[in-house]
């Protein structure tokens, strides 16, 4: 359908809305409960109205393209743990009125500050177990209790820094607490991501003057963990659990925007009682870990032994007192479900005064009124695990809901609370509010839940003015997570005049970062990156000059063909497979490393190099060997020209950028070395192999015009060995690699040189001294054995 | 009685291991009413570069040790004496176990003496259908806590056959209870899952045995090594007992205890991470002597 702006119908509603049908009972963002619409939306209504359908698909497209661009995604848990998944944008957002959001804030900063009383109880004096306002056994028997962290005080004072809460709408229009999230919330950074996606959908003519803006919130918080005591001269840094985690993009992401270094428990040692991080320069203090890995994971040696992905001693650390995590391990206690059964009353006892915002109401069925309570209701209830830290509409496999027992054996509802009454909590099958939805060109609404984002700073808690909904995919509130294919909207908080502008760093205080020395992990990473990517490179320009010969011939068994095929096998490569399969290890090594290091990477290298693995799975269908093989293989050598171009012309020269480098010369210089043994082996080598060496340099014009003769073993040696000027000559590289292990930290201590520095002053030394005809087999493995050598001492100083 | 005890635990990596970090529970500590320790040393070898001697959740004695160098070998070396007294009485003031959930829910903490800790899941007990069903069958009409906990540990004594070379520290207990056999380890898992089954808070205590019997009794099985046993929540008036199902009695004066948990993985005797890639070998020895 095409056509001019959407006609407003009957009621005076563009036509986009004749659809809309609020269910009976169900409160909605949009319209109130009169049937009128909220005030709050009609500025964004009205505009998005004057759009015809075409220019809102291609608006919407816009943002998804935004997304994509981006490298937005999420990661499904599956069989295959590197599958990820298109961010599901709902792109009309949720609109809030400032003064409605300020009262959801006031409510959820009293339900903080109840929150880090809890936990501070919890983890020191027990007085709320003893008191018995919580039972002791949903604290004992909870796997988030980890007892070897009883009686540690954090550093800063404070449990609590960084949480969320997932709210929803009931039907009489107030608003409810669904769950707390204190362990590591996701979701901040993916907000921003949203808000990105909606400024570029509705850029011009719609108005977002009055919209509050997102920046300040991640400076006051960034600001707040730089203040936390005992940091002055150490790191703050960003610790995820790594590329496995459904979450991954957001650590990349959130660290790169706040220019945190992203880390790994592996890149961190406790030494002393201090943490510090493995880097480039050495191991360096860490003052703050903001971490997104769950606590149990955090030190093998004290709490999940099986974990491989913490940090030995980490715990121990905390006792004496010298790291501030955020939030402090062991929080993640208080999203346990049964918790909400408990902190209404625990409210009054501990603040003197009731819930200003209440929570879902939750009942306990270790308590017989309470089980009894539930066993009536059962039909309008969740049922579910008591210590679950899921949210209510994040249905688990045993679970009932409204009296519909789910995947349960038995099913004898009563039987089965009676039976595991201690562990289960009943919680009341709220009915969300429905927000309006794009769906085939109309608004339907859908149920959402919205999750609110605060941090601690020395001025309270401050609350990120917008958020990250939840949007059902169906009228059914219980498929609200992605995981089961819901989607999720941008939220807008919107005042009465115009919001200020902010950015993410004070102007008045503008400063440079440091930005500290890299860690050990993210340099090996880079550094094989760059092999990885240099060796894709090769390998395309092998195949390709022999897939241009078997053109030209077209008969894979002449032999001169058949001498070329050797000589990419001695580099590994085997002719006889389609040329797709040839590539697809080294890239596939390289698009590993280059996910280790996404918060280092620019946006755009990051799409360059997805595009050539995308270009390189198209080429996978049946491609005929010869000539289509090689304009094939043509293609993507430009591609990652395409993507090297980007990342050397664009990627600050630090010291990420050094191993980077580092990692392609190397590659480079003992491929050509490898490729010139196999090609001169003898005195008189064959002209094919000759001139398959020029072309696996680039150099076949070079040495037209240089030499004014035909290839010969000697004019090839020369040029690919030893000209200075030829990028693509040995000693180039060596040249190169010394200027960059020059730089390194430590490179010259007091007169001597490091490892890897003398390694490569030998070499290049030995090159140029050398003569085309000293150039000989020996000489050449005598190069590649000084180059394995200088990656051993690269490693042993800077990588490990 | 008064023991003296000595014990050597060594470790050879067959590469260099490096920043090695170690939590060790090889100390025993002052137990009240059950326990005393006048003189304890624990050496190591290499010196590590970091010690500190700590206590635990549970106020077990804990060594956090750290090694800055790469280490090809370690060894402990404990040295103690220690006296250790009967309980007093055999008189079961236990509640009958229909009544024991109540008792539970009145303990109104989480001190580490606490039930609660005892119930449920821990790293290595989880819920097993047959040691569950193996409890169910021994549960007798109207029979005391007390009266249940010694059935259970008999009942495993009888069922299991005391193998040391049949099973290691990780294997599972349902796994050895599958096969019938296994050390003092298994034994004490096995009993802990069955009287978790039937809602008896249970724990697992480390120690020593002593090596060279009293005239004219038997020598306990597990008196060269390190020993394990159980401890079960009897109710607020008979508080903890100790068992030891790999020898089918209750805990006396030839038990000496270094460390109580959850199960094995509270109190691991030495626990390590250690980034080495080869072969390891060990010893264990301990000696045990009244004096």
């Amino acid at each position: 359908m095409s056509g001019g702006a959407q006609q407003p119908g009957p009621e005076g509603l563009p036509s986009f809305l004749a659809d809309y049908h609020v269910a009976p009972g169900v409160a909605d963002e949009l319209f109130d409960a009169n049937g009128n619409m909220r005030p709050v939306w009609a500025g964004f209504i009205r505009q998005l109205s004057q759009l015809t359908p075409d220019q809102v698909t291609e608006r919407f497209a816009r943002g998804d393209q935004y997304l994509r661009d981006a490298g937005v995604f999420y990661r499904q848990y599956s069989a295959d743990p590197l599958q990820e998944r298109e961010w599901p944008l709902s792109h009309v957002p949720v609109i809030l009125h400032a003064s409605e959001w300020e009262d959801i804030c006031a409510g959820l900063a009293q339900r903080a500050e109840l929150l880090e009383r809890v936990v501070a109880d919890l983890y020191g004096p027990g007085q709320l177990v003893r008191d018995g306002h919580l039972p002791a056994r949903l604290i004992a028997q909870n796997p988030e209790w980890h007892r070897p962290l009883v009686g540690i005080a954090p550093a800063s004072g404070h449990f609590l820094h960084h949480i969320a809460f997932e709210i929803g709408r009931s039907p009489d229009g107030s608003w409810l607490v669904l769950g707390d999230r204190t362990q590591t919330p996701s979701g901040a950074g993916f907000a921003l991501e949203n808000r990105m996606a909606t400024a570029r959908i509705f850029s011009d003519p719609f108005s977002r003057t009055n919209v509050r803006r997102l920046a300040g919130f991640f400076r006051a918080f960034r600001n707040a963990m730089d203040a936390l005591p005992g940091v002055a001269g150490r790191r703050v840094a960003v610790l995820s659990p790594g590329p496995g985690n459904d979450t991954y993009f957001e650590h990349t992401y959130i660290a790169r925007y706040l220019g945190l270094p992203l880390l790994e428990g592996e890149d961190l040692i406790v030494k002393n009682g201090e943490v510090q991080v493995n880097t480039v320069s050495g191991p360096q203090p860490v003052g703050v870990l903001w971490r997104r890995l769950d606590a149990a994971y955090a030190d093998p040696l004290e709490l999940d032994e099986t974990s491989r992905i913490g940090t030995p001693g980490l715990v121990d650390a905390l006792r004496q007192s010298n790291v501030n995590i955020v939030n402090a391990l062991g929080s993640g206690i208080l999203e346990t479900r049964v918790l909400l059964a408990f902190l209404p009353k625990i409210a009054e006892v501990v603040l003197g005064e009731p819930l200003r915002l209440p929570n879902i109401a939750t009942w306990w069925c270790g308590q017989p009124a309470e089980r009894d309570f539930v066993k009536q209701n059962a039909d309008k209830m969740f049922i579910g695990d008591a210590l679950s830290r899921a949210l209510p509409f994040d249905i688990g496999s045993a679970a009932a809901l409204a009296g519909e027992a789910r995947n349960l054996q038995t099913n004898a509802l009563p039987d089965w609370i009676d039976e595991n009454a201690p562990n289960l909590v009943g919680q009341e099958a709220v009915t969300l509010s429905t927000t309006p939805c794009w769906v085939e060109g109309r608004m339907q609404p859908r149920p959402m839940s919205i999750r609110v984002f605060a941090a601690r700073t020395p001025q309270g808690w401050v609350f990120l003015p917008g958020g990250y909904a939840r949007v059902g995919r169906t009228g059914d509130a219980t498929a609200l997570s992605m995981q089961q294919g819901g989607s999720v909207a941008d939220v807008w908080v919107m005042c009465d005049a115009p919001a200020a502008a902010e950015t993410l760093f004070d102007r008045e205080s503008f400063r440079r970062e440091d930005t500290g020395a890299l860690p050990s992990r993210a340099a090996d990473n880079l550094y094989w990156l760059g092999r990885y990517v240099e060796r894709t490179e090769g390998a395309i320009r092998l195949l390709r000059g022999y897939h241009l010969r078997l053109a030209e011939t077209g008969d894979p068994a002449d032999a001169s063909l058949v001498e070329v095929g050797n000589l990419l096998g001695a580099l590994f490569i085997d002719v006889t497979q389609p040329a797709h399969a040839a590539i697809a290890p080294a890239l596939g090594a390289a698009r590993v490393c280059a996910g280790k290091v996404r918060d280092r990477f620019s946006v755009d290298g990051w799409a360059a190099l997805t595009d050539l693995v995308n270009s390189l799975e198209a080429m996978s269908g049946a491609l005929q060997p010869g000539d289509e093989s090689a304009r094939a293989l043509g293609v993507l050598l430009r591609k990652i020209t395409g993507f090297n171009g980007l990342v050397h012309e664009n990627m600050h020269r630090t010291s990420g950028w050094r191993f980077l480098t580092f990692g392609r010369a190397i590659e480079r210089a003992d491929a050509a070395a490898a490729v010139l043994a196999a090609a001169i082996p003898g005195e008189d080598p064959s002209s094919g192999l000759l001139d398959m060496a020029l072309e696996y340099g680039d150099s076949r014009i070079s040495h037209q015009r240089r030499y004014r003769i035909d290839p010969t073993r000697d004019t090839v040696a020369d040029l690919l060995t030893l000209d200075v000027h030829n990028p693509r000559s040995i000693l180039f590289q060596v040249s190169a690699m010394r200027k960059i292990a020059e730089d390194l930290p430590d490179a010259k201590v007091e007169g001597r040189v490091s490892d890897v520095l003398g390694v490569l002053l030998r070499l290049e030394t030995e090159l140029v001294v050398a003569h085309p005809d000293t150039v000989t087999l020996d000489c050449l493995h005598h190069v590649r054995a000084s180059l394995a050598e200088a990656s051993a001492a690269l490693s042993a100083a800077y990588l490990v | 009685m008064r023991y003296e005890i000595s014990l050597s635990i060594g470790y050879n990596y067959g590469a260099l291991s490096d920043h090695a970090r170690t939590l060790v529970h090889l100390l025993p500590s002052d137990l009240p009413g059950r326990q005393t320790v006048s003189s304890r040393l624990l050496t190591v070898d290499p010196m590590p570069n970091e010690r500190r001697d700590t206590t635990d959740f549970f106020g077990n004695a804990m060594s956090v040790l750290a090694f800055h160098q790469p280490i090809d070998q370690i060894e402990f070396t404990l040295s103690a004496s220690a006296e250790r007294l009967a309980p007093a009485g055999s008189l079961d003031l236990s509640p009958r176990l229909s009544d024991l959930a109540a008792d539970i829910a009145a303990y109104r903490s989480l001190d580490p003496a606490a039930p609660h800790h005892f119930l449920g899941a821990s790293p290595r007990i989880l819920q097993d259908p047959a040691i569950a069903d193996f409890a169910a069958s021994l549960r007798a009409p109207g029979s005391t806590v007390r009266q249940t906990v010694e059935a259970i540990s008999n009942a495993v004594h009888a069922e299991m056959r005391f193998d040391p070379e049949a099973t290691d520290v990780d294997t599972p207990a349902q796994e050895a209870f599958a096969n019938r056999h296994g050390v003092c380890q298994d034994f004490s898992h096995i009993t802990i899952t069955a009287l978790r089954s039937l809602g008896i808070p249970a724990g697992y205590v480390s120690g020593f045995l002593r090596t060279i019997p009293p005239p004219g009794q038997p020598r306990l099985e597990g008196a060269d090594a390190m020993h394990a046993w159980v401890s079960a929540w009897c109710g607020s008036e008979a508080g903890w007992i100790e068992v030891d199902p790999t020898n089918a009695c209750i805990v006396g004066a030839d038990h000496i205890t270094v460390a109580h948990g959850r199960d094995y993985a509270d109190v691991a005797p030495v626990k390590g991470v250690l980034r080495t890639s080869g072969d390891q070998t060990s010893h264990h020895s301990v000696d045990v002597k009244p004096v």
